[in-house]
């Protein structure tokens, strides 16, 4: 029974980290209605400026401010010149524009900061603690309190104030936000903010745990059967969708893998979102209309 | 309505077509400040074709729209709403998701002047400015008698009231001029009596300038100062109801041949 605990907490920690990668994923989404491909370089990106800001010696909290102050400049830069330009067209245009950004900002990111693996210290121990005789990571925990800590202000932001009235209405009804005044074309640019800044916390936390390289634009991958299975409109979903997944590595790892030989891991959870995708395709928490008309 | 001061909107020389299908062919009319000026005509006609027009949802591929004074060749949705051109949609165009209250504090987004940084950080302007939109919210939903719905999530309550919501919000800014699409489309008898009385009503004490557009013909001549007709994207007819009601070409196109009797 410890071991089964200890393997389901662990698994729900790791999974907040694949929370927090979808939240960036669902933040766009909701928006401005297109699928960002380009998540992952984006967090790639935010971790990068960071820790080449620290390499040269910038204090924490000044790389910090300049970081955010890049990626708002970046997204302000997305809205000019793609989604403003590419306004009314189909998803599946959306969709390629932000291929190509992908792959411009990593080409960026690499001219600017170099392609060699930069370590991370976030100053967090990784020595495990142990509640009575379950293990758990401590840097999955403070992982866990960061995503937590994160939900907690963006839905404070979403649901207590005129700003987040605003974003909410240009998710439900864009016309309609337009037609009483409000101003869509910046709150793309701040949505698309806010989606960098959730992509620097992704970031530092997956830099710290396997560095800050190239790969970790990868991790987009790890947010699609998050996205499938808690839905793409959804922060909850992508929280929920988040925990399922993680909890279903880890357990299916340990309870399953050594039926098919182990390392089930890499491809566990595009089977589970697979098997979503026939029973729920619009996921636990998405809405039916995928379509925005 | 011979009012001698400049019409609040007027439409010279709209024309729009959708890959070589004309929509509206050299529509010209004016709207007088003040009145309620119904646009009617069988479906196809043009009439939600202007509508959108005019708040900046389709650029006319001729004409100009002069509104208060300025000339316009295109609106800008952003821009109208700021110039204070209300809207209501054919379909309600809510926030379904979201409460009444908020649906209609959100309408008063052109009046905002708090920065969004300010917003985000609730700094002091910004929290005193979302005060000052809830109160003003609060008493839009007194006059629509919906106060005690303002923290009903909007896609729960029924459709009639929905409509209601709407207008609300699109009058919550107090617009200069307010465009409505079928206000009175899927209600019953009584909602679309009571429905009618609130743009009468707003019109009076608001002093509001309206253009909608409405089937119930029963309806449009007793709320309307002005009627214009259209019909495959011309104008058929344009002056006060009762001209409208005798109008051979109108009752021949419209009304279906025969002179509707319509009780006083």
């Amino acid at each position: 029974m410890n071991m089964f605990l200890e393997t389901l907490i662990g698994g729900l920690l790791a999974g907040t980290m694949y929370s927090l990668v979808a939240i960036g994923f669902v933040l766009i989404y909701k928006a401005s209605g297109v699928f960002n491909y380009a998540q992952g370089s984006m967090l790639l990106f935010a971790a990068l400026t960071f820790v080449s800001l620290t390499d040269q010696g910038v204090p924490v909290l000044v790389a910090l401010v300049i970081t955010i102050v890049v990626l708002a400049l970046m997204a302000v830069g997305i809205e000019r010149l793609i989604l403003r330009p590419l306004v009314n067209r189909g998803p599946m245009t959306l969709f390629m524009a932000t291929l190509g950004l992908a792959y411009i900002v990593e080409g960026t990111a690499q001219g600017l900061m170099g392609s060699q693996v930069k370590a991370l210290d976030l100053g967090i121990e990784d020595l495990p603690i142990f509640l009575g005789d379950i293990m758990i990571s401590q840097f999955d925990l403070t992982a866990a309190a960061v995503a937590l800590i994160l939900v907690v202000a963006l839905s404070l932001l979403f649901n207590k104030t005129r700003l987040g009235v605003a974003l909410r209405g240009v998710a439900d009804d864009t016309s309609a936000a337009l037609s009483i005044g409000i101003d869509i074309n910046r709150i793309w640019q701040i949505v698309w903010t806010i989606a960098g800044l959730v992509g620097l916390v992704a970031g530092l936390l997956w830099g710290a745990r396997q560095g800050v390289q190239f790969s970790l634009s990868l991790v987009v991958l790890k947010a699609l059967p998050v996205l499938i299975i808690g839905g793409f409109t959804s922060i909850t979903g992508a929280i929920i969708g988040g925990l399922v997944v993680g909890a279903a590595e880890s357990l299916g790892e340990t309870y399953i893998g050594p039926f098919l030989g182990g390392g089930i891991t890499p491809w566990f959870a595009y089977a589970l979102a697979l098997a979503f995708l026939f029973i729920r395709p619009a996921g636990l928490f998405g809405e039916q209309k995928i379509e925005r008309v | 309505m011979t009012t001698p001061s400049p019409p609040a909107l007027e439409v010279r020389n709209i024309s729009l077509a959708f890959k070589g299908v004309k929509a509206i062919s050299d529509l010209s009319f004016e709207v007088a400040p003040r009145e309620i000026c119904a646009l009617i005509g069988p479906n196809g006609a043009g009439k939600s074709s202007l509508l959108n027009i005019l708040n900046g949802v389709y650029v006319p591929n001729s004409g100009e729209i002069i509104f208060e004074g300025e000339h316009f060749h295109r609106m800008q949705p952003l821009e109208a709403a700021r110039r204070g051109i209300g809207r209501g949609f054919q379909n309600n165009a809510l926030f379904s998701g979201m409460s009444v209250a908020d649906n209609v504090i959100a309408g008063l987004s052109r009046h905002a002047r708090a920065t969004l940084l300010e917003e985000a950080l609730l700094l002091p302007r910004a929290r005193a400015e979302t005060r000052r939109f809830r109160e003003r919210a609060h008493e839009v939903l007194g006059l629509f008698n919906l106060e005690h719905h303002a923290e009903t999530i909007v896609a729960t309550l029924p459709y009639g009231v929905q409509k209601k919501v709407e207008l609300a919000r699109a009058i919550v800014a107090a617009p200069r001029l307010l465009l409505l699409d079928e206000p009175l489309a899927g209600m019953n008898a009584a909602e679309k009596q009571e429905i009618a009385d609130i743009i009468a009503t707003l019109n009076r004490e608001l002093k509001l300038t309206i253009v909608l557009i409405e089937h119930d013909i029963g309806i449009v001549l007793k709320l309307a100062h002005h009627v214009v007709v259209l019909d495959y994207g011309r104008k058929l007819a344009d002056g006060a109801p009762d001209g409208i009601r005798d109008n051979p070409e109108v009752i021949a196109a419209y009304l279906g041949g025969d002179k509707v009797e319509i009780a006083a």
